[in-house]
This record gives structure tokens, C-alpha cells and sequence, in this order.
């Protein structure tokens, strides 16, 4: 078993590689643009489903997790520091080297934040606030905790939507490329599509090798307990509390790298990336691919985000997912992907082992 | 030389007294039986002691160390286990990693090392297998590893989970109602199952209205009743106990 661990993710990697193909044979060039859009919503969805599936704690706060991310890196990259040269703080930054000076297309100074210092700080204020939110919400359970990360979402929300330092209604953008390396930069530009395609499904193969570690291991095995039994596995010696409150901060910075990422992509990022509704769709992927299949989750949010994104769901979409999410949960609530759920197809019905009561 | 020690130990519960100045020792490699009607509060002694409640009154030492206030993973990580009233088993997870779960505070692998899958967690998760099946071995039940452990027979979830204890590598247990729904064979084969693992030197705390059980195999049985200690004697002398007596066939037959 222990020779075949990679070989999921090395599927994966194929896959990857034969989709790239598919649209090149295809001719359909214009469809990687979606599928990256599709990876970095992925990387929600994956950490989303280790929370959800795996750990049983339930966040209806994760799109503002998203947007913490998107926004922190979007702002600092687009805010002029040049009117404030000299102050203290903007010469150390500068000093370090984490400032970039350069000229608007009027020619007017600009003294920019660098995109993979952006990053960082965004990582670490989502990490920050997930600690925060996380260490008195997990306390809660159920509908109590889905209720608590649900007024986070709702705060993130409306703090950017009014507030115009980030652009209230509009959002923020010209948000600058987020160079990696030479020649390579995370941007929408239709000539480095293909670059930008792999870019995004890198950091997803990344964080589902990542992940399914994680899930194989004693952790994962203490996370499905807590699941399970909270009470047992608190018996057993797993600190409950923290490993919850570990998993909700690795949820949440996976969301917020995916936010980081595709706002530079896009160039922009705007309120609906925090909605309430946003963080459904999440919940819904995560609840269609099977709570506790972290293929599954990931398959069924590159399919349903491709699609939406592709606009086939027209002005539906949130529409959409919620009927996903009421179908799933009255016919299918182990998701589309499980065996379960294809043994209970007409035709296809077996017994299944009952279970025995005293 | 005990290795627990209750002192005065007390919760309410609202106006309910559920547990009132409660003090007993448990022997080091004895078994000790915890009994008393229904509602006498020996479920919520075992949560004072394992730090699920903590008591309003009272110090709990165990092992040298006062662990009152303690949370129930510091507790397990001190060295005690138990089991529950109500098979608290984890669904959807095989016997076998039911049982690995109890190696958790023997295992050390975090978040960061599980994630990037060091050899040294691997080999760590190899040996936690090893340990499984090893008690797997000593329950006999090694043929379950793969089966999922809730899908199990009642009296074979009980087994599971007094694996997922032993796990833990405890010196003391906590059996909360171990024989609650099994049948007269398998009753006696926990009982026989009880007493091995006191053989193996881990000392044995347990809650039980199965009285041929509690007075086959206990050392010492201590009686409760509203709350109240009123009787901690050896099974013989529990049964020519008038008061034990009187709580459990009531004032007239006396």
C-alpha cells in the first residue's frame, strides 16, 4: 500500500496534463482561463472538506476567509505608498526590500507593496483572524456553530462592501500580476494562459498531496474521530479543541492562498467574492462530492465551478446551488460520488449490511 | 499503595446532589466496583474523575499527580482510559483504526509532519498498526481489523471499544457499565476478559449492575446511593452489609 501512496496524486497530475491537451485538440484554448479560475476556488473547496467532511465542523464563513486573502494582497498591491514616502514605516518596508517604486500611465510615482510580500501579509492576517474567530466559535456545535460562521461571513461582507478604502460596491482593480519567477507571472494575460493553467493546478496538486498526508495520518485519523465522537476521541487523549481550531486555520489559509491567487489572475476582486452566497456554493461542493471524499470535493467543484463559470447556469447560479445543496441533502447526503448512493439506484440495489441492535 | 485517590469529592447538578463528599482509594493492580441503584451517581463519579465535569468540591489525586480540573485529554495522557455506558464507538471508521485512535497519546506525528509524510511518522503509523493488531490479538478479534466498527453485534462494539482503552496503554481503566447488554455467556467472558487485563498490571475502576460479575472478579466494592458513599468493603462483606441491603431490596425486606 505504501508504494501506491502517490499514485492519486500522480493521476492527478495526468489529468491535469490531459485536459491541457483536450482543449488544445479541441481548439478550445479559452476554456483553461475557467479551469484556472476553477483550481484556485478549489483550493477553498479541498480545505473546506477537510473541516467539513473530515473534521465535522461546519463553516458558512469561508468565502470571507476567500476574500480576507484576495483583498489584503489587492489592496496593498494597488495602494500608493509614494504620498507617504519618508514616513517611518514606509522606509522600513522599503529598507527590506518589500516595497516596488515605479509610474502610473500618467506618469505619475507609485510606491507599491511587492505582490509575494502581499501574499504573505494576506496569509498571515487570514491565519490572525481565522485564530481569533476559530478559538470561541469552535466551542459551538451545529447549527450554533454554522449560525456563528455564518454572522462572520456576513461581517467580512459588509465591511467590504462599505467600506471605500477597498472600493465598496466596485471592489478593487488593476490589481498588478503577481510575478513568480522570470518570465512567469500569475495574470490574466491571454499569452501566458497556459503557464497560468499549470500555475494553478501546481498549488492544487500541492495541497491535495498535502491533504490526502495529512488524512492518512494520526491527525486525520484524530480529526475523523472527532467527527465520529467528540467526547470519545477527547478520552483518547486528542485535544479536541486545538486540533479543531488547527484544521479551521489550515482551512482558512488554503482559502485565502486561493484568493490571493485568483485575484491577481483576474486583476481584481469585488464584494460578491465575500458573500454569504459564495460560501453555500462551498458548502454545497463540499456536500456533492460527499463530506468525507476529498476527490470527490474537488472533482465536483472543478465541475460545478467550470460551469458556472462558463455561464451555463446564466443568472441562476446561486439558484442552482442551492437546489443542489436541498437535492443532495434529501436524496444523496454521502454525495453523488459514493458507492452508497450508486448501490441505491434503481436496478443497482443490493443489500446492504444491516445494522445489528441488541 | 494507591494509585487513585478520591477526596471528598462533590457536584450538584441544580438542586441535585449527584455526587456528595465521595472518598475512596483504588489499590494499584486491584479491580474495584463501583455500584448503587440507578441514579445513585456513578457515571458522574467517573466523569469527575476523568475530568468529562469538573467537581465543584474535592480533590481527585491520581498517580502522585492532582488532576481535578484537569481536561479529559490530560487526563488520558496521565495514564487513564475508559470506556462508556453508551458505546461510544466512532462510525465509519474500521475496528482497527478505532483502536489506533487509542494510541494516540502514544504517537506524536502533528499537522506539519503528518502533511509533508515524514519517514519517521510513517514508521511511527507502521508500529501504531502493529500495536493495534497486537490487541486486536489479545481480545481475539484480529479477524475485525477491516470491518467498519459500529456495523459490529453489540456484545463485539463493547470488545472494540475495551480495545481502543487498552490502547492507550492505561494504569488505570475506567469501565463504565462494561456487561450493560450483553448475554450470560458473554458477560462472563468479559468478566474473565476483566480480569486478564488486571493480570497485565493495569488497575481497574468499574461501574456494573451485573452483581455475579461485580462479586466474581472485583477486589473491593464500593456502594453508592443519592450520592453518598455508604458502604467500600471487599464483596463479602458488601453482601452481609445491611445498609447495601436495604438500598437494594428496600426498607421492608430488611
Amino acid at each position: 500500500m505504501g508504494r501506491w501512496r502517490h499514485l492519486p496524486i500522480v493521476a492527478l497530475a495526468l489529468a491535469v496534463i490531459a485536459v491541457h491537451l483536450l482543449t488544445t485538440v479541441a481548439g478550445k484554448p479559452q476554456y483553461l482561463t475557467q479551469l484556472t479560475m476553477a483550481g484556485y476556488y478549489s483550493l477553498v473547496i479541498v480545505g473546506l472538506t477537510l473541516l467539513m467532511g473530515y473534521t465535522g465542523q461546519i463553516s458558512l464563513g469561508h468565502a470571507g476567509f476567500f476574500a480576507i486573502g484576495g483583498y489584503t494582497s489587492g489592496l496593498l498591491t494597488t495602494y500608493n505608498l509614494y504620498p507617504r514616502n519618508g514616513q517611518l514605516l514606509v522606509s522600513l518596508l522599503q529598507a527590506c526590500g518589500l516595497l516596488l517604486a515605479g509610474k502610473d500611465m500618467y506618469g505619475a510615482d507609485l510606491l507599491l507593496v511587492r505582490p509575494w510580500a502581499a501574499c504573505g501579509v494576506a496569509l498571515l492576517v487570514t491565519i490572525g483572524i481565522a485564530y481569533l474567530v476559530g478559538k470561541p466559535v469552535l466551542k459551538l456545535r451545529g447549527h450554533y456553530l454554522a449560525m456563528a460562521t455564518l454572522g462572520f461571513g456576513t461581517i467580512v461582507y459588509k465591511v467590504v462592501l462599505g467600506s471605500s478604502l477597498v472600493g465598496a460596491a466596485d471592489g478593487i482593480s488593476d490589481i498588478p500580476a503577481f510575478p513568480l519567477f522570470a518570465g512567469l507571472a500569475v495574470t490574466g494575460k491571454s499569452a501566458l494562459r497556459t503557464q497560468n493553467y499549470y500555475v494553478a493546478w501546481g498549488l492544487v496538486l500541492g495541497a491535495m498531496a498535502l491533504l490526502t498526508n495529512l488524512i492518512r495520518s494520526r491527525v486525520g485519523r484524530a480529526l475523523r474521530a472527532i467527527h465520529g465522537a467528540e467526547d470519545a476521541a477527547n478520552a483518547m487523549g486528542v485535544d479536541t479543541g486545538r486540533y479543531k481550531l488547527q484544521m479551521f486555520v489550515l482551512s482558512a489559509a488554503l482559502a485565502a492562498l486561493g484568493g490571493v491567487f485568483l485575484t491577481h489572475y483576474n486583476g481584481g476582486i469585488g464584494p460578491s467574492e465575500a458573500s454569504v452566497m459564495k460560501s453555500v456554493r462551498y458548502v454545497a461542493i463540499v456536500a456533492v462530492g460527499g463530506m468525507a471524499n476529498l476527490w470527490g470535493a474537488l472533482v465536483m467543484g472543478v465541475l460545478l465551478n467550470f460551469l458556472c463559470l462558463r455561464g451555463s447556469f446564466g443568472s441562476y447560479d446561486d439558484a442552482v446551488f442551492g437546489l443542489i445543496l436541498l437535492a443532495i441533502m434529501l436524496f444523496a447526503p454521502d454525495g453523488l460520488l459514493r458507492a452508497e448512493f450508486v448501490r441505491r439506484l434503481p436496478g443497482l440495489r443490493r443489500r446492504l449490511p444491516q445494522r445489528r441492535v441488541p | 499503595m494507591s494509585l487513585l485517590e478520591v477526596k471528598d469529592l462533590g457536584k450538584r447538578f441544580g438542586g441535585l446532589r449527584a455526587v456528595a463528599n465521595v472518598s475512596f482509594t483504588v489499590a494499584a493492580g486491584s479491580i474495584k466496583a463501583l455500584i448503587g441503584p440507578n441514579g445513585a451517581g456513578k457515571t458522574t463519579l467517573f466523569n469527575l474523575i476523568f475530568g468529562a465535569l469538573t467537581p465543584d468540591s474535592g480533590q481527585v489525586w491520581f498517580d502522585g499527580e492532582q488532576t481535578d480540573g484537569w481536561k479529559p485529554h490530560q487526563v488520558a495522557a496521565a495514564g487513564m482510559a475508559r470506556t462508556f455506558q453508551h458505546i461510544r464507538l466512532f462510525p465509519k471508521m474500521s475496528v482497527l483504526e478505532n483502536i489506533a485512535v487509542g494510541r494516540h497519546v502514544h504517537s506524536r506525528a502533528g499537522f506539519l509532519s503528518s502533511m509533508f509524510g515524514l519517514p519517521w511518522t510513517r514508521r511511527e503509523q507502521r508500529a501504531v498498526r502493529e500495536k493495534a493488531l497486537e490487541i486486536m490479538r489479545f481480545l481475539g478479534v484480529e479477524g475485525l481489523a477491516e470491518v467498519e466498527a459500529t456495523s459490529l453485534a453489540y456484545g463485539q462494539q463493547r470488545i472494540v471499544e475495551l480495545g481502543r482503552a487498552l490502547a492507550c496503554e492505561p494504569k488505570l481503566l475506567l469501565l463504565d457499565e462494561p456487561a450493560a447488554g450483553l448475554n450470560m455467556r458473554e458477560t462472563s467472558e468479559m468478566a474473565k476478559l476483566i480480569a486478564r487485563i488486571r493480570d497485565t498490571g493495569v488497575t481497574v475502576l468499574l461501574v456494573e449492575h451485573d452483581m455475579t460479575l461485580v462479586m466474581n472478579i472485583s477486589d473491593e466494592v464500593l456502594v453508592l446511593s443519592y450520592g453518598e458513599k455508604i458502604a467500600d468493603d471487599k464483596p463479602l462483606a458488601i453482601q452481609k452489609h445491611p445498609e447495601v441491603i436495604k438500598v437494594y431490596l428496600g426498607e421492608d425486606d430488611a
